[in-house]
């Protein structure tokens, strides 16, 4: 064991680069959950995200056009559950799991023939003498786009929430449908944009992990990474912010595990495997006490009788 | 323009109807999709659901239909009853795993003794492994009121991480030359999880799931704590003035489908899978998740809908090797099946009626 191997540079810098599926799916599951929505289906949506965005780089050897398929797969899959929860009123908790059910599926069905293929690289932010400077530059400077564009997201999303009126709709749906509804906006549609709008981050996410992440595909590839998007969105109290620092911390802890793995700790590998698990059972525990923050007409399904 | 009108009862008709709706949407679609894929809808799926029970070699299949029915309906037992109460277990694939973990280490550790109370033992094991794994949730909602849907979910991971550490480890068979993987519980008479009549498929599993469709039938419709059961998932607030104790139902009805799934993982392990191994759980906990739900959360619709499921698993793995159908096409055929049943089951709760677009 030789933990002074681990470099604390490319600890963070790595970090930053596992907590960004985390990162992307759990903003777009705050934007459903706000707008009074539980879509479990995050999962789900990744997988497809992975592949679609997979398949598509690799056709193409474009990763642009790939992430722009796994934003468009991950929200094609969520209008299914659109369908099932916003028209066909189904319950929201059994709707989201047979999305994942069901994207699980379809993705390994697509992906047959995509197994052992190298997809081409993400390009990376280079910034001459940014990029090179040491500590700062491997840590801020020299990351793919994306990473970028998912910190953006948060602050675009937080900017949103509070400060302008479509942000002030979004959360009076998710607050309170009926009062919403009787004050003339179009609840169901708002949850519909909502919804797919939480399916196309998803599916960034999952199109992360396949591309830059990890970069391979396999099947069930995302590995549990949806769901801990939904108790990161918990954890975050919904706020966007925390969602980011949620985020590195979770990142930082598969990081740190995969790090101890390879300098050899005596702590067994499957164990350090789980531990992600663990922690984020253990987060729940400790941040369910309050449920305040929590969206108070999340998971109601709405149904204007008049 | 349709609009929806909601019924001041569920309708008794299409409650019974849309699983049989859901299933022919699904062979309608199913076959669609494998017609994309370049195979012979019609043929795909009399493949899948024609020939295990009347093909040429369905006297081989029919046994293996209670072989894969038997763990999807054990579990599926116990998840109807919490999602009736609006308990969400899903971790049911993880205390599948713990079971089978729990019960066939009880097996291993009185090797080599023979002695008839070994497997009494080992059920008993597999059941409390189940229930331990389940009861983390349980605690932790009643104590802290954590989400058990991720609660239990997460547990599915670290139970596939225990069960790699004990195949390499703990459980894993000296004398197997260093491969992963414990005994074969075959070749150890007093712990092997045998067909009761040779051939047929019927182990003690499957003795167990009638058992159970039973029990949960006589709970749900003759018994106090059934109607609390029902009672909570249909009128919470009622529930409460009625002095339901939600804690009490939740040890309950968590501890239970974690029990009954543990049960199924141990009787899979020391019979038809034989030994533990990294990968010997199949998914069964989240398929089972499809057959509650498409059993109407009703005992005797589960067990019809587990012996439907199992039809799927063994049809798909015909199809698979003479028509070279790519099995995950079986696992979005599962999928799209709980699909077509929450949305048909629309119907049961509203009316469908035309009118006039009028001004809101």
């Amino acid at each position: 064991m030789d933990l002074s191997e681990i470099n604390p540079v490319l600890l963070i810098a790595s970090l930053m680069v596992a907590a960004t599926p985390l990162l992307l799916a759990a903003i777009g599951e705050l934007v459903v959950e706000k707008a009074g929505v539980l879509n479990l289906g995050v999962e789900g949506m990744m997988i497809i995200g992975a592949i679609c965005g997979f398949a598509i780089t690799v056709e193409t050897g474009s990763t642009f056009v790939g992430f722009l398929a796994a934003a468009l797969g991950g929200a094609v899959l969520s209008l299914l559950f659109v369908l099932l929860t916003q028209v066909a009123l189904a319950n929201q908790v059994a709707s989201g799991l047979a999305l994942t059910l069901f994207g699980l599926g379809l993705s390994a069905l697509m992906g047959q023939s995509y197994v052992g293929v190298k997809p081409p690289d993400t390009p990376e932010l280079n910034i001459p003498g940014l990029s090179d400077l040491p500590v700062v530059g491997p840590i801020l400077f020299s990351h793919d786009l994306v990473l970028y564009f998912g910190i953006a997201l948060i602050a675009a999303v937080w900017a949103v929430l509070k400060f302008t009126r479509v942000g002030l709709i979004l959360r009076a749906v998710g607050e309170n449908h009926d009062a919403a509804h009787a004050l003339g906006y179009k609840v169901i549609r708002i949850r519909v944009l909502a919804i797919m709008f939480g399916g196309a981050c998803a599916g960034l996410g999952g199109a992360y992990i396949s591309l830059v992440r990890v970069p391979q595909w396999t099947e069930g590839m995302t590995a549990g990474i949806g769901w801990i998007a939904l108790a990161l969105v918990v954890f975050a109290s919904w706020k966007p912010w925390r969602v980011l620092l949620g985020a590195y911390l979770f990142g930082g802890i598969t990081v740190l595990q995969l790090n101890l793995q390879a300098a050899g700790v005596a702590i067994p590998v499957e164990y350090l495997a789980m531990s992600p698990y663990i922690i984020t059972i253990l987060v729940l525990v400790i941040l369910s006490a309050d449920k305040s923050s929590a969206p108070a007409s999340l998971g109601r399904i709405f149904h204007a009788s008049h | 323009m349709i609009v929806l009108e909601k019924r001041p009862q569920p309708s008794q008709a299409w409650s019974l109807a849309t699983p049989l709706v859901a299933v022919l949407a699904t062979m309608f679609f199913g076959g669609l999709l494998f017609a994309a894929l370049g195979k012979n809808p019609v043929e795909a799926i009399m493949t899948i659901f024609w020939e295990p029970l009347f093909g040429e070699f369905s006297f081989y299949y029919r046994p293996q239909l209670l072989v894969k029915g038997a763990p999807l309906v054990l579990i599926a037992i116990g998840l109807s009853l919490g999602f009736k109460a609006g308990i969400w277990n899903i971790g049911a694939e993880g205390q599948y795993i713990m079971g089978a973990i729990v019960g066939a280490g009880v097996g291993l550790a009185f090797y080599p003794l023979e002695a008839w109370y070994i497997f009494p033992l080992m059920v008993i094991g597999g059941a409390l492994g189940g229930w331990a794994w389940a009861m983390i949730p349980a605690f932790l909602k009643v104590r802290f009121g954590t989400n058990e849907i991720l609660v239990s979910l997460m547990l599915v991971y670290v139970a596939e991480q225990m069960l790699a550490s004990v195949s390499l480890g703990l459980l894993k068979n000296p004398e197997g030359f260093g491969f992963p993987g414990s005994r074969n519980f075959q070749s150890y008479a007093s712990a092997y999880n045998a067909d009761l009549i040779e051939g047929s498929g019927m182990h003690w599993g499957v003795v167990a799931a009638f058992i159970a469709v039973i029990f949960a039938y006589v709970l749900l419709n003759r018994h106090m704590l059934g109607f609390h059961i029902r009672l909570t998932g249909e009128a919470p607030r009622a529930a409460r003035f009625a002095g339901v104790n939600p804690a009490r139902l939740i040890l309950f009805c968590l501890g239970l489908s974690g029990a009954l799934a543990g049960l199924a993982g141990l009787f899979e392990v020391s019979g038809p899978s034989g030994q533990v191994s990294i990968d010997f759980n199949v998914g069964y906990g989240f398929t089972a998740i499809i057959v509650a739900f498409l059993g109407r959360l009703h005992p005797v619709g589960i067990l019809l809908a587990g012996s439907l499921m199992a039809l799927t698993y063994i049809g798909g793995e015909i199809a698979q090797s003479e028509m070279g159908l790519p099995a995950a096409a079986i696992q979005v055929f599962q999928g799209m099946l709980l699909f077509f049943l929450l949305a048909f089951d629309l119907l049961t709760n509203y009316r469908l009626r035309l009118a006039l677009k009028e001004v809101a």
